[in-house]
């Protein structure tokens, strides 16, 4: 099918490298997909790998499903990953309140300081981790600010607001404002209007917003080793283990992380389908 | 007078909508760039701590001290954004012209990397190079490789680390541009009697450049910056700046060196993206990131 759908594409001469298009470059695409999935299967096997010392080497050693019948049995391991989904959690709830209503300012108002504020959202996205942690980690032990859970906490919003602006801004601008104006025009007042005509059109950017802040949250490691102290979150954990070896039970809940992510992906472009095109 | 307080009011909107976000990246975003100035010029040891005595000579001898990992840095960011680019350029355009009705299925099974943690992203690639492990070990056993063949702790070990991880982030901005462009251009271009080739290359492949900008952008920051490929796929000969920053601040706490390198570090970027900016144009770049 792709083959026939792309001698139309590239406008009608029959004549060119035919074979590229049909045979070499299909090829090539799933070759190269094939490639990034290797690490997700290399992943998966690895949590039925046997351990005899409970932790695991690189060879092959039989295959167990021990792991998976006891995936919280390391305590430390355990609530490292309950410190990544606490932080997790609240970051995104505190990130979506604050660029919420930083997105609508953005894209709804022209004001002093807009052109400022895009400038500096967009170097909190470009910034490298590595100076982005070690500056929080300076300013921290500046101030004698102890680093902990809190710590961790106030970096990941400080990242989280400015992909939550971005990703909520994008969906406020393709927003049409006469819808806002009917909503005035028939009697609401501006917050009626917002929460029976705009909230609801810009759900679905909040809902992507916030997945987006999740997962980054979830995810970070280079950030969060500056500002972490004693505490230790599940990719903190994992790093530390690197040396020592890895127990098996990090590749099983990696393996459910990924199921996860995956299950609530596949959901939302399920969810985006049947709502239409206009929230894609 | 109520009209007036009317219009202040509608004035003070955005500012109040923005305020609390706002203040938040500038107190932990802004202000620590400008304190980490003021620790970088800091003298002093861990145990009876630093003060502030303006030591600018901090700056060259720290950059005379690690010029080497600088270096090293610029070489393998560039190097697996090169190959990045060179490998997903192809995939993003095989998607963007001929995915059909699989376009969102496909792009989702390029994203599917980043639902794996990040550590154990590169974690799995230790598994997958080490000396016995299942590719290496196999090949050894048949023959095919010297017993004493390695690829882990080496620079490729770390070039490929930092290149896998960019694939995706690569691909993503290269599609949507691909993705954008007027199909009708092309057709006006074969219409007017251009060759397939002609076609890509003077149709298709400059339309595409602002993705091409931003992904080189977008990947290059962050593999400079980067130091879990370097830790742990790496040995003491493929240290990387990054490295040097978290061990000197976190494990050594010598405060001052480390936040001098990672004020140079943001410097050399911004100014290698002014140059970048200016050799290739910006205009689009701020639309993908």
């Amino acid at each position: 099918m792709s083959a026939a759908a792309g001698t139309g594409v590239l406008g009608a001469r029959p004549s060119g490298p035919r074979r590229l298009r049909r045979f070499i470059l299909p090829g090539y695409v799933v070759a190269v997909i094939a490639y990034t999935l290797v690490p997700i299967a290399v992943m998966i096997l690895y949590s039925f790998n046997k351990a005899p010392s409970g932790r695991l080497t690189f060879a092959w050693k039989g295959f167990t499903l021990d792991w998976y019948k006891h995936p919280f049995d390391i305590p430390d391991l355990t609530s490292a990953l309950v410190h990544s989904l606490e932080i997790a959690s609240l970051s995104t709830l505190i990130a979506t309140a604050l660029g919420v209503p930083a997105a609508l300012a953005l894209a709804r108002y022209r004001f002093r300081g807009r052109a400022l504020s895009d400038v500096v959202i967009l170097a909190d996205i470009a910034a490298p981790s590595v100076v982005v942690g070690a500056s929080l980690l300076g300013f921290f032990i500046y101030l004698g600010v102890p680093r902990g859970f809190t710590t961790i906490l106030i970096a990941h919003v400080a990242f989280n607001v400015a992909f939550v602006v971005v990703v909520v801004q994008a969906r406020v601008r393709d927003l049409d404002e006469s819808l806002v104006e009917a909503a005035k025009d028939l009697g609401a007042n501006p917050f009626v209007a917002f929460w029976k005509v705009t909230f609801p059109l810009i759900f679905p950017g909040i809902l992507a917003g916030a997945l987006l802040a999740f997962a980054l949250s979830i995810d970070d490691f280079i950030i969060t080793s500056f500002v972490a102290g004693q505490t230790l979150t599940f990719p903190l954990w994992v790093y530390g283990a690197v040396k020592v070896g890895i127990p098996p039970q990090v590749f099983v809940m990696g393996t459910l992380i990924f199921l996860a992510g995956v299950a609530i992906a596949i959901a939302n472009v399920v969810a985006q389908r049947r709502r239409g095109p206009a929230t894609a | 007078m109520t009209a007036r307080v009317a219009q202040l009011r509608r004035t003070a909107v955005p500012y109040v909508l923005e305020l609390p976000g706002g203040l938040w990246v500038v107190v932990f975003f802004v202000v620590p760039l400008a304190a980490i100035l003021s620790v970088s010029l800091m003298t002093g040891n861990s145990i009876d701590g630093y003060s502030l005595t303006w030591n600018f000579h901090i700056y060259p001898e720290v950059i005379d001290q690690y010029s080497t990992q600088f270096l090293r840095s610029f070489y393998y960011g560039l190097a697996s954004t090169a190959i990045a680019l060179v490998v997903m350029y192809p995939v993003a355009y095989w998607i963007a012209f001929h995915g059909g009705r699989h376009k969102s299925t496909m792009l989702l099974v390029i994203l599917l990397p980043f639902f794996v943690s990040f550590v154990i992203r590169i974690l799995t690639w230790q598994f997958i190079l080490a000396d016995q492990g299942i590719v290496l070990g196999t090949l050894k056993d048949i023959g095919l490789l010297p017993s004493d063949f390695h690829v882990l702790s080496t620079p490729a070990a770390v070039i490929a680390g930092l290149t896998y991880d960019s694939l995706p982030f690569m691909a993503l901005p290269i599609y949507v541009a691909l993705d954008n462009i007027d199909r009708t251009h092309i057709e006006a271009a074969a219409d007017l009697g251009a060759s397939r080739l002609q076609q890509f290359l003077r149709v298709v492949l400059p339309l595409s450049a602002p993705g091409v900008y931003a992904g080189i952008l977008l990947v290059a920051i962050t593999n400079i910056g980067d130091y879990v490929s370097a830790a742990i796929l790496g040995g003491p000969s493929t240290t990387m700046i990054g490295n040097i920053i978290q061990t000197q601040y976190v494990e050594n706490a010598n405060y001052p060196t480390a936040s001098a390198l990672a004020l140079i570090l943001m410097a050399a970027l911004l100014l290698g993206m002014y140059v970048y900016a200016r050799a290739f144009g910006t205009r689009t770049i701020q639309e993908y990131v």
